[in-house]
């Protein structure tokens, strides 16, 4: 036999938040993104790994499922592939059942309503190492029998952790399936029960480690302090922590450019360096220090299992807003960037909820407007400390988060109130342990996600910047011109036509420019700024072109209209692809571009007035 | 002990058992996702957590596992409530 037809497809399945990710990513070396809380993988994955007999395995991550009665998108895409009926995904030829350990009582549950199908399946205990440190005592040999399946232990956080199971899957490539049947829900309840009076001892029900935090955590007066508190504090860091790495780098960046300037030949070849590609680029990338800080804190969040402590305790406001609690995870999400976000949503099971939550998350400031923000607040808000503790420009970011995040909300009211279905919306959300964030995991997490951005900034801004530049340089200016030769260029063209429209907003011209390319990718707006000026005979730094060069009603006005941001084009294009609607995102563009603009005209015009 | 209570109505950190869930109108899939997540005869329960607006909604642990549940689907689960030691 050859290739393919000698491949073993085996698929994991199992509860939410059990460690299917954690074990599938220790069996192929991938790095598929692992937190603790129910429903992070939303789509199937797929892996491969050759087993120590030579023989080459087909790794498939389902996403966690509470049962067969699928609830929602992702759970239903786990139903359909194990029962065949996923289009163009064969049957497994081995189901690889995933339990957590220390949850026995549940995911067992789950284990006998899919060894009902009659599939050759085997059964992998989960997080045996705190279940042994939990001192939960579990006779596999005994369980092995009871369930007519193969049973083996691992721990995948762990280096070696699955050698067990390679090995079994590998020496036992016939399982007898077991004998398919159809009982009803409580009497799988039963003999769950029964299965674990005989076969497993556990000491009390929940680690008092959890009980000590939760009531601290999900108290209602300290729990909601505590949770401001957490988010205050992250605005706080980005700002606070990463001033001088931003300097730092801006200064080396420039420094790089006047360098390689100087051994260039005056003419086109060194305005394209030095003014496109060093002054763009150099501006956004000094913002890395930025974004690694936040994604530092939503990871830790991510893997401690706090996240769903606080979808519960804004699960009330949030249902009032015309929201569920669930909402939460994938809008803390779109802080990174929307396009998760987004994608998160399906493992919000009511199709309402999951519509609203998809049409605000372009609300919640994402990553990529931070440098606009972080631009503009530097260049106008003076570095003061206010009563003591804070920073004046920490308190200005965390205000233009909240401003998204309320105008969110009100968003999602107006859908509320204009829906006309009104029947029950469930939540059913497991809170699970707590756990200790792996520094490792951290550690990863954060190279991937500024290799994301460094990528960026090589990819499509560097294109984006270029095209920019020769945009802002031809064609050159006429002889006698007395304007720099960027107001006869084609971009200056752009930008007074557009200049026209935004004018009411306090937008100058090459404001106007450097929203066109924005439209790609947000940061860009920043670098092309800073390519326009530097066009435009500028020598100094952007921050301090902006300081002196725009009122302070014109930076006001312009963070009004990046809180709403309507111009993100891949956002546009996962909403399309999530609800399969271009209504939707007719509906989501034009909403935020009309928001945009009326907040960016009142900021404008009431800061004119007073000012 | 009281029997026939509903889980919306248990006090804060006391236990119960769990009687029946009851279907609200017809094909009820909250109903039938609860007795998934294990609320089923003969089950203890214990109320950990309310919500702080309305305490709503409800953690509630449920063999090794804790849940949040509003009040509405809370109120399809029966149960007797233990008497307190």
């Amino acid at each position: 036999m050859t290739g393919a037809a000698d491949t073993l497809q085996i698929a994991l399945v199992g509860n939410p938040n059990c460690g299917k990710t954690a074990l599938f990513n220790l069996l192929t070396g991938t790095r598929q993104k692992v937190a603790n809380y129910a429903g992070v993988t939303i789509e199937r994955k797929e892996g491969h790994y050759i087993a120590p007999s030579g023989r080459s395995v087909r790794v498939l991550d389902l996403p966690g499922a509470y049962s067969l009665a699928a609830t929602s998108p992702d759970e239903a895409i786990t139903r359909d592939v194990i029962t065949g009926r996923y289009p163009g995904e064969a049957v497994p030829d081995l189901i690889v059942c995933v339990a957590d350990a220390t949850n026995l009582r549940l995911h067992l549950r789950f284990v006998l309503e899919i060894a009902r199908l009659g599939r050759p399946m085997l059964l992998a205990l989960n997080m045996m190492d705190a279940a042994k440190r939990r001192g939960i005592r579990i006779d596999t040999a005994a369980l092995a029998q009871k369930l007519g399946m193969p049973v083996v232990e691992t721990v995948a956080i762990k280096h070696g952790g699955a050698k067990a199971l390679i090995e079994h899957i590998d020496a036992a490539p016939q399982v007898h399936p077991y004998p398919p049947s159809s009982e009803p829900a409580a009497d799988l309840h039963a003999e769950v029960r029964a299965i674990l009076a005989a076969t497993v001892s556990i000491p009390r029900r929940t680690a008092a480690v959890d009980d000590a935090i939760d009531r601290v955590v999900l108290h209602p007066v300290l729990g909601l302090a505590i949770l401001a508190l957490v988010m205050f504090l992250i605005f706080q860091a980005v700002f606070s922590w990463a001033t001088p790495l931003h300097d730092g780098i801006d200064a080396g960046i420039n420094a790089a450019g006047e360098w390689l300037g100087a051994s260039l030949p005056d003419g086109a070849l060194r305005s394209l360096v030095v003014d496109g590609v060093f002054a763009g680029l150099g501006t956004v990338l000094a913002f890395l220090p930025q974004i690694l800080i936040l994604f530092l804190f939503i990871l830790c969040l991510e893997e401690s299992g706090y996240l769903p402590r606080a979808a519960f305790l804004l699960d009330r406001m949030m249902l009032a807003a015309g929201l569920t609690g669930r909402s939460f995870i994938p809008l803390l999400s779109s802080f990174a960037c929307a396009i998760p976000g987004i994608m998160a949503t399906r493992s919000i099971p009511d199709p309402r909820d999951r519509l609203t939550t998809i049409l605000i998350a372009p609300l919640m400031t994402c990553s990529a407007r931070l440098p606009v923000y972080a631009l503009l607040i530097a260049a106008f808000i003076p570095q003061r400390t206010v009563a003591g503790i804070f920073n004046l420009q920490g308190i200005v970011l965390f205000t233009l988060y909240v401003a998204g995040i309320v105008s969110a909300l009100l968003v999602a009211w107006v859908i509320k109130r204009i829906r006309k279905d009104k029947s029950e919306h469930a939540l059913m959300m497991e809170l699970p342990s707590y756990r200790m964030p792996h520094p490792r995991d951290i550690l990863i997490g954060l190279y991937e996600r500024g290799m994301i951005f460094v990528k960026r900034v090589g990819g499509i801004i560097l294109a984006l910047t270029v095209l920019l530049w020769f945009l802002s340089s031809f064609p050159g200016a006429p002889a006698g011109a007395t304007d720099p030769a960027i107001d006869y260029s084609l971009a200056g063209m752009i930008g007074r036509m557009l200049h026209t429209v935004f004018a009411p907003l306090g937008f100058n011209w090459q404001i106007c420019i450097a929203l066109v390319p924005g439209l790609a990718a947000r940061e860009v707006a920043v670098s092309s700024l800073a390519t326009v000026y530097a066009l435009a005979g500028n020598e100094d730094g952007l921050q301090a072109i902006v300081a002196s060069q725009w009122s302070l009603a014109t930076a006001l006005s312009l963070l009004a209209w990046y809180v709403f941001a309507p111009m993100c084009i891949s956002t546009l294009a996962t909403v399309k692809r999530e609800t399969g609607s271009v209504r939707n995102v007719v509906v989501l563009a034009g909403y935020l571009f009309g928001l945009a603009y009326l907040a960016s005209f009142a900021t404008y015009q009431i800061a004119k007035a007073l000012s | 002990m009281r029997i026939g209570v509903l889980l919306s109505e248990l006090a804060m950190g006391a236990s119960a058992t769990v009687i029946e869930v009851t279907d609200n109108g017809t094909n009820d899939v909250i109903a039938r996702r609860l007795r998934d997540l294990g609320f089923v005869a003969g089950e203890p329960v214990r109320l950990v957590a309310r919500g702080p607006l309305g305490a709503d909604p409800l953690l509630v642990q449920i063999g090794y596992t804790r849940f949040a549940l509003r009040r509405a689907e809370a109120a399809r689960v029966t149960i007797t409530v233990d008497s307190t030691p």
